[in-house]
């Protein structure tokens, strides 16, 4: 019984990372959850009776319109960066190894760059006095200069641009070890191209979408930088709105009320994903293919 | 293979253009303009606040680098005992950095060190770094864990290698490429990371990220250009390393 007790100890070389994640993770996210049912005095202190009028509050028209807002821009930034990455991500897939290897460096590398030098990049090229302009200015195909930053446009093309390499990994990867043959064998029993991609391409690579439309999607929704920096002043966002509410209103509470929304949202996607990739590695396994990779180790590949 | 696909091969070619162009405009521009090819450069290089957010960044990123290095690979040696009490939440919680949205992360731990009355500084940066830089490399170094042949160290062991020097002789070196690429990497992520460093920076320990991002939003300038072409290729090259270290 007692070396039974023993064997199951936890090792005590986990314990420093452990103590760590409880100190700088779970209690500063307690503490939010805890804020999210105060409120705020008088005098911009935190008053310490229970209440939930931060997520009424959440619930007035103004926060809903924010919230309509971000998810309307996260779906189409998923939308769109799903239809650009299938073919690529079906290219590299089909690709021999070699090509496999170098396609997959070129895609993660601009992945790796500082986010706020890609958006940076993007506004040399996209300005006013930026490249596409000084270019279609000199062919004489404009008279004036097409303005490409500081509105929805400017903030959808940089919403694209970078969370493109989030949808194109986990893509890859399911296709990857999507057996091909499959479709052969589709074709040999009569299916037309377009009846074997929806009835056998697409549902078996249904994980890749689902992870790489998660990958997208969320962060997407928090996004505050993006609009920030490509979106002029004219439209607020969440994670603006929790920004601002943290830093400038310096309303705690009501900011603590959002983020646990947000906090609730990746949640629960997260799991969604977990037992769905569970039922899928059960499918995939059965129709003898190897399992997708779990999503948190699709993450850490894309920095490797 | 190439040759049957040339829409697919034209189209991957275009997304790859989508990617790379703006990151080249970056590059040449920073090298245009001046009296010599390097002016922006050495203009950027002697503009205080950006040498000070320059060693800001430094200096949070080495720190990050020592803790999580350290904790990640102690959890990542630990983490090979196959069974044990609380292993399901104890990677439930490695997982949870990558999960969380980064805004979450950075403002909950604001709220945090606020509430312990420590300073925001470079100090309280690399605390919140070193939080999410952890998992990323306690997971690079278990999948080498995972890949490496345990025959080796039963060797050892049978041998008469008590197990200290078991580790010490047989288990690092082989888990050494890991290591080194999982600190290349906390360094990078925590070099380039913007948003968690955005809350738990105080005022005057900006990071470079962070001062690009100011003056981005006063507009454009070369200096500008020239610093981030700067940390572009550092970047790249940090890429490079890791990629070849995997190799071996």
């Amino acid at each position: 019984m007692n070396q039974k007790m023993s064997r199951r100890q936890p090792p005590l070389l986990i314990l420093p990372s452990l103590a760590w994640f409880i100190v700088f993770l779970i209690i500063p996210i307690g503490i939010v959850i805890l804020y999210s049912v105060r409120h705020k005095g008088a005098y911009g202190q935190v008053d310490w009776s229970l209440n939930l009028d931060n997520y009424k509050r959440a619930f007035e028209p103004i926060y809903l319109m924010i919230v309509a807002r971000s998810l309307w821009l996260a779906a189409y930034t998923t939308a769109i960066c799903l239809a650009l990455s299938y073919p690529l991500a079906y290219f590299m897939a089909r690709s021999s190894e070699g090509a496999k290897k170098a396609l997959l460096a070129l895609v993660i590398i601009p992945f790796w760059t500082n986010f706020v030098i890609r958006v940076y990049s993007l506004k040399l090229v996209l300005g006013e006095a930026g490249t596409i302009n000084s270019v279609l200015l000199k062919l004489h195909l404009i008279s004036a200069p097409l303005q490409m930053v500081d509105n929805s446009f400017g903030v959808s093309i940089g919403m694209v641009y970078n969370y493109l390499p989030f949808m194109v990994l986990p893509m890859y990867v399911a296709l990857d070890k999507f057996d091909f043959t499959l479709m052969d064998a589709a074709y040999d029993l009569g299916a037309t191209k377009t009846q074997t991609i929806i009835r056998v391409l697409l549902p078996l690579s249904l994980p890749g979408i689902v992870t790489g439309s998660l990958f997208v999607f969320i962060p997407a929704f928090g996004e505050f930088v993006i609009p920030d920096l490509l979106g002029g002043s004219q439209s607020m966002y969440v994670g603006t709105l929790i920004t601002e509410t943290f830093l400038k209103s310096r309303d705690w509470p009501f900011g603590s009320a959002l983020s646990s929304f947000l906090v609730l949202f990746a949640m629960a996607a997260f799991m969604f994903v977990l037992s769905r990739q569970a039922a899928d590695d059960e499918n995939l396994r059965r129709a003898e293919n190897t399992a997708p990779a779990p999503l948190p180790d699709t993450k850490v590949a894309l920095h490797v | 293979m190439f040759k049957r696909r040339p829409v697919l091969v034209a189209y991957a070619g275009f997304l790859l253009f989508f990617l790379y162009f703006p990151l080249l405009v970056l590059s040449i521009s920073s090298f245009r303009g001046g009296p010599t090819f390097y002016h922006w450069y050495r203009r950027a290089f002697s503009d205080p606040q950006l040498l000070l957010a320059l060693r800001n960044s430094i200096a949070i990123g080495l720190g990050t680098t020592v803790f999580s290095t350290l904790l990640g690979t102690l959890a990542a040696l630990g983490m090979r005992k196959e069974q044990f009490w609380g292993r399901v939440f104890f990677e439930s919680l490695l997982n949870l950095p990558l999960v969380l949205p980064e805004i979450v992360m950075g403002l909950a731990m604001l709220v945090w060190f606020v509430f312990l009355n420590i300073t925001l500084g470079l100090f309280s940066v690399v605390l919140a770094h070193t939080t999410f830089t952890v998992s990323y490399v306690t997971l690079i170094i278990l999948a080498r864990l995972k890949g490496m042949d345990p025959l080796l160290e039963e060797a050892a062991a049978d041998l008469g290698a008590t197990p200290w020097r078991t580790f010490s002789r047989v288990t690092l070196p082989l888990l050494l490429p890991a290591v080194v690429s999982g600190a290349l990497l906390a360094f990078t992520l925590s070099f380039d990371d913007f948003l968690i460093t955005f809350f738990t920076a105080g005022v005057g320990s900006d990071t470079l990220p962070l001062r690009i991002y100011s003056m981005m939003r006063f507009g454009v300038t070369p200096e500008m250009n020239a610093i981030s072409s700067a940390m572009l290729f550092l970047t790249l090259g940090a890429v490079l390393t890791v990629f070849r270290l995997r190799k071996d």
